[in-house]
């Protein structure tokens, strides 16, 4: 093994999408030589689908808005299970990281007086996404780009070397990290395109891999979305917080079946859309739930009226947070109320002023992805949308402020990192939650290696047991296709650990992940034809990401089991109302036993409690919906006393 | 409404390679990229493609199908007819490492020599920008970096030799970018011309033909960065103003 190349940076990143490039920029501009690892080639990252926006509290369209307001707005959508810190940062300092796009180059789309216009979105009480048509993600992913490029331009000016302290490697996966002792000394990975290994020296490591999703069946997200930081993270000792909570996006594409699951943004709904089932009801107004009751309308009048009048109407309950259509949408089918391909309708046809052309210009992305994928004009015909696996709130353990796991040396950020969005993401809050803590993992990494006094050294037998691994597919004969145990893999999740959950279909998903277990152990794959037999062989990639989807499977649906509540991402059919008591509580992974068989276990950890300037941003009443007596303000919560129970019901 | 569809795909790696021949089932609604998928999960494990997004958005999986550049992930199997035999070869004019799979580094090396937006002395938060104003890079900014644009372009399709001075329809569109970006100071016309191969472009279109995007990188990218240089180099009134001193111009900003 001793022909591995090795490398030494100061900060890894491992991830190219909105967290990782911007924890980059942050450690590169803190002097600090940096890598970024990238799954695919730069610039492709699964960011480039976020469609709707960056939320931020900028108050360009609506000055009520600020920093409280939209911190409210997360811990409603995430049903107060966030990681209150992280909500608090993220709400104050997503403006800065908007308005430093703008000033690295982004070009979002403008108010009347020139400044950054923002849309509404579900559970923001204000318009508060900034936004450019429906690609924002694109172009934050291509600012951040081509932000990467402008400092390889200033390493050339000075250095002579475009990649003296900023490289990306393209097509490159990290398998492994490594550890000197107890904490991270760097990362051991395979170039794609030779299938060359190669060794990243390095005491700071930023995980920035986004999701899960490919473990699932139906899901809007790429082939990239295996789970690797979460697994990578397990792997080298840190835990995973409140894994069962999955966001099924309520609106995916469910035609035609080779598209199903793609995303149908949250704007159709934000500039109008309104959903109907089979009858040609506009069902939404059935399935407001009893904590938002008075903040949505009751009447399509009242809801119609809100879009041009928001101060003196209540929303339309089609912009209800995700979990909430998602459910409803399930409902809907469920009942025999839903479309020909097993969704429902969701239409904008008439209801845009400036009608087919208006609907064009403010949904671009949707008419051509509607027109081009499934042959359907969506200014003359409604679409077809059903539920669809799109992102994971749960993720890694973190320090808020350093974005520090429990590994030293290890950081996490954007949707690998746990806590922020708590139970339920809301739509708008990724995109600067990546660029929030994207930045603060950066920082946290540089002043990380600041504080070492020297430098962790990474061991042959290491890299040698990691190259091991990596080999062990190629290696073994007459074993499983691949693509065939992922494909039953991705068929469990759905069925058994899907949008509605019970104890049953949970115990017979984990043993069913426990068989997995060993036909995941078992794949083989034929070398190429050609040089070693490992350049570009995506057969041979899927068998190693299968370990990642295995173990991610394995924390979801165990947490699952775990809490029997319905909160969010998370819905027991068996235990269908929410629990303050059990909101208390933090579902924590971690791997335990022999180190060459790992199994996933799991613990309660209180939650802790909020900051009482926090808590006071809320009026009394709301929180009795979610917190305990003993929770409460000490003066409301003694009399609040008996009726706290009933809150949450 | 499946049916046993005829591909032949291109197989091989830098050396050499051949197209070969594939029966593969098809599927209402299917478009080539899922053929290709197939074929990896049944025939051809090692069957080397790049894609991502699979919706239209990342712009990884370009190939040529029928000999015409396209995303493999918006090319709808129903585009043809069942009995067509669809060829799929990997994009020609860069390098191929496996399969349909190339090296577009090219293009990656060109986005390092465009100098970056330069926004002068305005602090984030200052910007003020209208949205006619913004409307024209943002048509540019859909870009989502396919390279069939160069891919396609003749200048360097059949021509090796103006690789290094011809930077392609996606950097001369980033150049218009900028140029046309409100808040930007820096001025890129001189490097556009001399540089980065501005004057090779004899505007036939077969850019814009092939933008995934619809992008109008002829019309509203090039031409106009032409007349940009043209009017900069050879308008009187301007040369004139220069002379006395009225019309005060930046400086070049020199390639990076």
């Amino acid at each position: 093994m001793s022909e591995i190349e090795r490398h030494a940076y100061d900060v890894v990143v491992i991830g190219a999408g909105g967290a990782g490039l911007r924890a980059a920029i942050e450690a590169r501009m803190q002097g600090k030589k940096t890598a970024v690892i990238s799954k695919s080639l730069f610039g492709k990252a699964h960011t480039v689908m976020a469609e709707g926006g960056a939320a931020a509290a900028m108050g360009n369209v609506n000055p009520n808005d600020n920093w409280q307001v939209h911190f409210r707005d997360t811990m409603r959508g995430g049903k107060f299970l966030n990681n209150w810190r992280m909500a608090e940062l993220h709400a104050k300092e997503a403006p800065d990281r908007v308005w430093e796009l703008e000033a690295w180059g982004a070009l979002f789309d403008r108010t009347k007086d020139g400044k950054i216009s923002q849309r509404n979105f579900g559970g923001h009480e204000y318009p508060r996404l900034a936004h450019v048509g429906d690609r924002t993600g694109l172009e934050l992913i291509r600012t951040l780009q081509q932000k990467v490029v402008a400092l390889q331009q200033e390493d050339h000016a000075e250095f002579g070397d475009y990649e003296a302290r900023i490289k990306v490697w393209a097509e490159t996966t990290v398998t492994r990290l490594l550890k000197d002792g107890d904490r991270i000394c760097g990362a051991f990975a395979y170039v794609r395109e030779t299938g060359r290994f190669v060794v990243f020296e390095a005491p700071a490591v930023v995980l920035a891999t986004g999701g899960i999703g490919k473990a699932f069946k139906v899901t809007s997200n790429s082939w990239e979305y295996t789970g690797d930081g979460h697994a990578l993270a397990l792997l080298a000792g840190a835990t995973l917080l409140n894994m069962e909570f999955v966001q099924f996006h309520p609106t995916g594409m469910v035609w035609p079946p080779s598209v199903k699951g793609i995303l149908v943004t949250e704007s159709v709904r934000g500039d109008r859309g309104i959903l109907k089932n089979s009858e040609g009801e506009r069902f939404m107004f059935r399935y407001i739930p009893e904590v938002f009751k008075d903040k949505y309308a009751t009447t399509p009048e009242e809801a119609d009226r809100w879009y041009d009048d928001p101060d003196n109407n209540r929303r339309p309950p089609e912009l209800l947070p995700r979990d909430e259509v998602a459910r409803a949408i399930n409902a809907e089918v469920k009942e025999g109320r839903g479309s020909p391909h097993g969704g429902v309708f969701l239409t904008v046809v008439d209801r845009m002023p400036g009608g087919a052309e208006e609907i064009k210009r403010r949904l671009p992305s949707m008419y051509h992805q509607f027109k081009e994928l499934a042959d359907v004009d969506i200014t003359t015909e409604p679409m077809e949308v059903g539920p669809t696996c799109h992102y994971v709130m749960g993720g890694v353990e973190v320090d808020p402020d350093t974005a520090a796991a429990l590994v030293p040396g290890l950081f996490a950020a954007g949707e690998v990192a746990g806590g922020m969005h708590g139970s339920n993401r809301l739509g708008g809050n990724s995109l600067t939650d990546l660029l929030v803590f994207g930045r603060r993992a950066g920082l946290g990494a540089a002043e990380y290696v600041d504080s070492l006094d020297a430098r962790p050294a990474v061991t042959e037998e290491a890299v040698e047991a990691a190259a091991a691994e990596a080999l062990a597919p190629l290696e073994r004969k007459g074993g499983e296709n691949p693509y065939a145990v992922h494909a039953e893999l991705q068929q469990t999740m759905n069925d058994l650990v899907g949008i509605i959950r019970t104890e049953e279909e949970l115990k017979r998903a984990l043993e069913a992940l426990d068989k997995l277990r060993e036909r995941v152990g078992n794949v083989s794959v034929e070398p190429v034809a050609v040089n070693d037999g490992r350049g570009y062989h995506p057969g041979w990639h899927l068998a190693l990401d299968l370990r990642n989807m295995l173990l991610v499977s394995e924390a979801i649906a165990r947490a699952a089991l775990e809490r029997q509540e319905s909160r969010g991402g998370h819905t027991r059919d068996d235990y269908p109302q929410m629990s303050a008591e059990w909101r208390k509580v933090n579902l924590v992974v971690r791997l335990a036993g022999d180190p060459g068989d790992p199994r996933v276990e799991l613990k309660r950890q209180p939650m802790e409690p909020m900051r009482d300037d926090l808590l006071g941003l809320f009026e009394t009443d709301e929180l009795k919906k979610y917190l305990t007596a003993e929770e409460l303000p000490a003066e409301v919560g003694a009399a609040a006393g008996d009726e706290s129970e009933e809150g949450d019901r | 409404m499946s049916y046993e569809a005829k591909f032949r795909v291109w197989r091989g790696d830098a050396g050499e390679g051949e197209l070969r021949d594939y029966t593969v089932e098809v599927n209402e609604g299917e478009v080539v990229l899922d053929i290709i998928h197939r074929l990896q999960a049944t025939q051809a494990p090692d069957l080397a493609v790049r894609w991502n997004c699979k919706a239209g958005k990342c712009g990884s999986c370009s190939a040529e199908i029928n000999g015409m550049p396209r995303l493999m992930c918006m090319t709808r199997m129903s585009t043809f007819a069942p009995d067509e035999t669809v060829t799929v070869t990997p994009v020609r004019t860069f390098p191929v490492i496996r399969d349909l799979v190339t090296d577009v580094s090219f293009n990656y090396e060109k986005a390092r020599r465009i100098p970056s937006f330069d926004p002068g002395d305005t602090k984030p938060g200052e910007f003020r920008m209208q949205q006619e104003d913004v409307e024209r890079s943002q048509e540019f900014r859909k870009c989502i970096e396919c390279f069939l644009c160069n891919n396609v372009c003749h200048v360097i399709r059949d021509h090796e030799e103006n690789k290094p001075s011809f930077a392609g329809p996606r950097y001369l569109m980033r150049i218009a970018e900028l140029e046309m970006h409100p808040a930007d100071t820096a001025d890129r016309r001189a490097i556009a011309q001399e540089d980065h191969g501005l004057g090779f472009c004899n505007i036939t279109k077969c850019c814009t033909e092939v933008c995934p995007e619809h992008i109008k990188i002829t019309d509203n990218a090039l031409i106009p960065m032409k007349e940009r240089v043209v009017g900069r180099r050879y308008d009187p009134v301007v040369w004139l103003g220069s002379k006395l001193g009225i019309v005060k111009k930046g400086q070049d900003t020199p390639s990076a």
